[in-house]
């Protein structure tokens, strides 16, 4: 097999497909021994996959209605010629067009799309991969904040030798993306004579849940200006803002700032979150470069959307009133959702960081950590695959610089098996609490035993969590562990 | 803004400036329609099979129910936990739909004459045979290595196989001479060739049936062929998409057939892992706007890792679907098979013959889409810019979009591909007018020119007589040996 080796090339044989991240080998453990509410109730929740399911009914009984729509029944046979020989890489136009109209509704209507500059790609992993083929050559680098999704590892770099240079945001401001983290990113390509070619952003962001504030965005677009370097947005989750504040896309500030250099400026897209279509395999590319549209374009020949699946989606995104009634529910859905979520998780003190988009949150588990080193957040984490039966996703697979943070997916589940996988995470961290608690009482006894000069409880509690079990205690923590709402992530934040 | 981008962005390494493509746009700006527009140019650059979607589409009309979205049950529509469309719409692995998969092996096995068996596991989905060889490309070789491939080839593997891999390709010169057989001196000057120019060789990329021929490889020639890459250690990557279109003698021969005859001569060697197929559902059962390529390799790690980089372009699970669904019925697929054997090869013999009622012969061919046109005696110079005049005067005169034997890297110039499964017997029969008029049109022309001479001066009369009828008496020379 070594000799087979040497015939394959580097990237067949390296590592370059991060398929050995613990962001796939939680799915691995799911695989073996999936959850199944009869067959198979003990098994692992899928909380790392994020998928949107909690709207299917309505597009299911859209398609019973509109038979037309697919070129496999008796109303729409007539259309199957036309659509099997259908090669054109532009697309169908009745596509691009439906496209470049559902992405200005989900935007409010507050941009204009146009038709002709919409691009197909094979879901948004083609098209992330497309635009660095387009943009930068092999060895150039792109800014990425952290935490990222995990597979941008193998999508921007695998077989495109671009490399992918973090710009670290903490938790101390709610990982928001500063000026100087990008500028300190920035500087440290340089000096390692690394060409720094664009910044790529998701927004709403994955894993956080969050979107980017009108200051934010703007400070972004003028810092690529600055340095003359592509802005790549990916706005895959755009459709699951489920509350305030209002979603702003890349497209609307760039309408409002005239200094802008347009031809900067890239939108990657797709159906596979807001409408949960990943099967169908729709990535669009948006790009206001003509030259990228058109380079993008040619290469779109290694990943173009099945003209089956390109002929029911522009059906179903042009029927307007019932898109207008889709996302509206899917955000309410989506809303009750992460509300259960947050709530639940309130009541055993696990915060997450406040979200209002996504299909998944960012939770905090700090405080469960022996310490605070990796090494612990995958002690954690495989408690939780292993003995909880959760798939989440450890922070340290989406690059996070603090370890203990997790990203639970939830809306990829029916709502029992969601009420199911709260009661696990409720008990394992309760569970977790009582062991601390007790060994806490036992070495306060010890104490109490060995030295009398001890008179306040209060200040026995605030000062042993340090010399007895400081891997149980957060630094956070200022009043009484007892407390239901010690910890400071779970009060109101604005 | 050019240096902003990629160099792969920009320069035109996407090879669509060649005339393959430009043909194309000239046809788009002015397509022939029988009714709204006549004159228009006629569309026989493009390898489609139109000629049994019919076939397709009633299947279709009569089994509605089983490819719908809804599972016909009673006629209930069922509850979410199992709706057929959901499951659908989020079925990403990119392992594939395994009934999908079967049916394709089970099809695959079935054109091959069931000589040789495929492993569904060993088969990878692609978007299309485009991804299909541009991912063995990145499974094979490093940028700057290179593939050796016969003359004439498909100009799109100028873009799928060398674009954003940066792979080479050194052409392996096949002569009319010898219709253009592969041959072992052929094979070992293009090795020499590249290696004078220092690059390493990872493999041999044929595709068999020829694209743009027609023609299927024989016995010796995948013997030389095998032996050649024994020798040298090197990769195999077969295309063959056109494996179903084989509508006469001599019977298709797939590379793994041939392998399984040659092993008893090189036992003990691990050849069988350097061989890749690449298939695709776009010419013999005529759907390419469904994207559904696919590579099949009996090495392990080239599945493995083909695999994960079909995430690049995935099939679509709807495509998937509906495909198994009509793939599953084995009877339909024989019928289909055989009745599109029976219509292309029909269709072929009229193109065959309408081109000789214009004085032009084909390679003998016995598959394809197409037809390898040999227009040598048309030319005004043996040169390729001969070609070219004579392709555009094709384009803007004639109105037809062929494509040019140059565009397919043929290294003799005269040559075109001439398409004929895309379109009408109507349209085929105007086109076949078209090109007589013009043919005969241009011997015409000849024999006026040379009498206006003959009138004038009497000894470069001889020699200008000589020129254009020898190239007549070549050409019936020509029509009985490439028939």
């Amino acid at each position: 097999m070594a000799f087979l080796n040497n015939m394959l090339s580097k990237i067949a044989t390296n590592d370059g497909h991060g398929e050995n991240s613990p962001y796939f080998d939680g799915w691995k453990a799911y695989d073996s021994d999936p959850f199944h509410s009869t067959d198979n109730p003990q098994g692992v929740i899928q909380m790392g996959l994020a998928e949107n399911l909690l709207s299917f009914d309505l597009v299911q009984e859209w398609i019973l209605k509109n038979p037309k729509a697919s070129i496999c029944t008796s109303e729409g046979v007539n259309e199957f010629k036309d659509t099997a020989i259908f090669q054109d890489y532009h697309g169908l136009p009745e596509f691009r067009n439906a496209i470049a109209k559902f992405m200005a509704k989900v935007r409010g209507n507050t941009v204009t799309f146009d038709p002709d500059r919409v691009v197909m790609s094979g879901g948004a992993t083609g098209a992330h991969e497309t635009m660095m083929f387009c943009l930068a050559d092999p060895g150039d680098a792109f800014l990425v904040p952290t935490p990222y999704y995990p597979g941008f590892d193998r999508d921007l770099r695998w077989r495109t030798g671009v490399k992918l240079l973090p710009v670290v945001c903490e938790s101390s401001n709610d990982f928001k993306i500063t000026r100087e983290a990008l500028e300190a990113a920035y500087q440290k390509a340089l000096e390692s004579n690394i060409k720094v070619k664009g910044l790529l952003i998701t927004n709403p962001s994955n894993p956080l849940g969050t979107i980017l504030d009108r200051d934010t965005l703007q400070s972004l677009v003028d810092f690529i200006n600055e340095k003359n370097i592509h802005l790549v947005c990916d706005e895959i989750y755009a459709a699951t803002v489920f509350t305030k504040p209002m979603y702003v896309s890349i497209a609307e500030i760039i309408e409002e700032d005239k200094k802008c250099n347009r031809d900067l400026i890239h939108l990657v897209y797709s159906l596979s979150k807001d409408m949960g279509f990943p099967g169908f395999r729709i990535g669009i590319i948006y790009s206001y470069n003509d030259s990228v549209v058109s380079t993008a374009r040619k290469m779109s020949s290694f990943g173009l959307v099945s003209t089956q699946t390109q002929q029911l989606i522009a059906s179903m995104l042009s029927d307007e009133k019932f898109i207008d009634k889709y996302v509206a529910e899917s955000r309410k859905r989506l809303a009750a959702r992460h509300g259960v979520f947050t709530r639940g998780l309130m009541q055993v003190r696990v915060g997450n960081l406040q979200a209002n988009a996504g299909l998944f949150f960012w939770m905090d588990l700090r405080r469960l950590l022996k310490e605070p080193t990796v090494e612990a957040e995958m002690d954690l984490w495989r408690v939780i695959i292993n003995e909880v039966k959760l798939n989440v996703s450890p922070g340290s697979s989406f690059h996070c610089s603090e370890p203990g943070w997790f990203r639970v997916c939830y809306a990829n589940m029916d709502n029992e098996t969601m009420r199911i996988a709260l009661r696990r995470i409720k008990k394992f961290v309760l569970q977790v609490d009582e062991r601390e608690v007790a060994a806490k009482k036992q070495t306060w006894h010890k104490d109490l035993k060995l030295s009398l000069s001890f008179r306040r409880w209060d200040d026995t509690i605030m000062q042993t969590p340090r010399m007895v079990t400081p891997h149980m205690m957060s630094p956070h923590m200022i009043v009484s562990p007892h407390s239901p709402l010690a910890s400071p992530l779970v009060r109101a934040r604005n | 803004m050019q240096q902003m981008l990629s160099r792969k962005a920009s320069f035109n390494f996407h090879g669509e400036d060649s005339p393959y493509f430009l043909g194309w746009k000239e046809y788009e700006k002015n397509s022939y329609h029988e009714v709204h527009n006549p004159s228009g140019i006629i569309q026989m650059g493009l390898a489609e099979n139109q000629l049994s979607i019919d076939l397709l589409e009633s299947w279709l009309a009569k089994n509605a129910s089983v490819t719908h979205f809804k599972e016909d049950r009673g006629g209930s529509s069922l509850p979410l936990s199992s709706s057929l469309f959901r499951e659908l719409a989020l079925f990403q692995d990119y392992h594939g739909l395994p009934a999908f998969k079967k049916e394709l092996a089970e099809l695959m096995e079935e054109i091959r004459g069931s000589k040789v068996r495929f492993d569904p596991n060993k088969l990878v989905l692609t978007a299309g045979a485009t991804a299909a060889n541009e991912t063995l490309m990145f499974c094979l070789a490093e940028p700057g290595e290179a593939f050796l491939i016969p003359t004439p080839y498909y100009p799109g593997f100028d873009r799928d196989v060398k674009w954003r891999t940066e792979v080479e390709l050194v052409s392996i010169h096949c002569s009319s001479l010898n219709h253009f057989r592969l041959t072992k001196h052929a094979l070992e000057e293009a090795y020499q060739r590249a290696q004078k120019q220092k690059l390493k060789v990872k493999g041999v990329l044929i595709t068999n049936p020829s694209n743009p021929l027609g023609t299927t490889m024989s016995k010796d020639e995948l013997n030389h062929l095998l032996d050649f890459v024994i020798s040298k250690k090197i990769h195999i990557v077969s295309d063959e998409i056109y494996s179903g279109t084989v509508f006469d003698s001599p019977s298709f021969i797939s590379i793994t057939q041939a392998l399984l005859n040659h092993k008893k001569v090189h036992a003990g060697n691990d050849i069988s892992k350097r061989i890749h197929i690449v298939y695709s559902l776009s010419k013999d059962l005529g759907l390419p706007g469904f994207r559904v390529g696919m590579i099949y390799s009996e090495n392990e790690a080239i599945i493995s890792a083909a695999t994960k980089m079909s995430s690049f372009g995935l099939v679509s699970s709807q495509t998937q679907f509906l495909l198994s669904n009509i793939l599953s019925e084995k009877n339909f697929r024989k019928l289909y098979m055989k009745e599109n054997q029976k219509r292309l090869k029909k269709r072929h013999e009229m193109m065959v013959s309408g081109l000789e009622n214009a004085g032009i012969s084909c390679l003998k061919s016995n598959a394809g889409l197409f037809c390898w046109v040999d227009m040598r005696h048309l030319l005004r110079s043996n040169t390729f810019e001969a070609e070219m005049e004579l392709w555009e005067k094709i384009i803007f005169e004639v109105k037809l979009n062929i494509s040019p034997g140059s565009s397919c890297h043929c290294t003799e110039p005269g040559w075109f591909r001439i398409c004929f499964a895309n379109m009408s017997t109507e349209t085929l029969n105007v086109a076949l007018q078209r090109i007589k008029t013009f043919a005969v049109g241009i011997c015409e022309d000849r024999i006026n020119y040379q009498q206006a001479l003959c009138s004038s001066k009497k000894s470069s009369f001889n020699k200008w007589l000589l020129h254009p009828l020898s190239l007549w008496r070549n050409h019936q020379d020509h029509e009985s040996k490439y028939r």
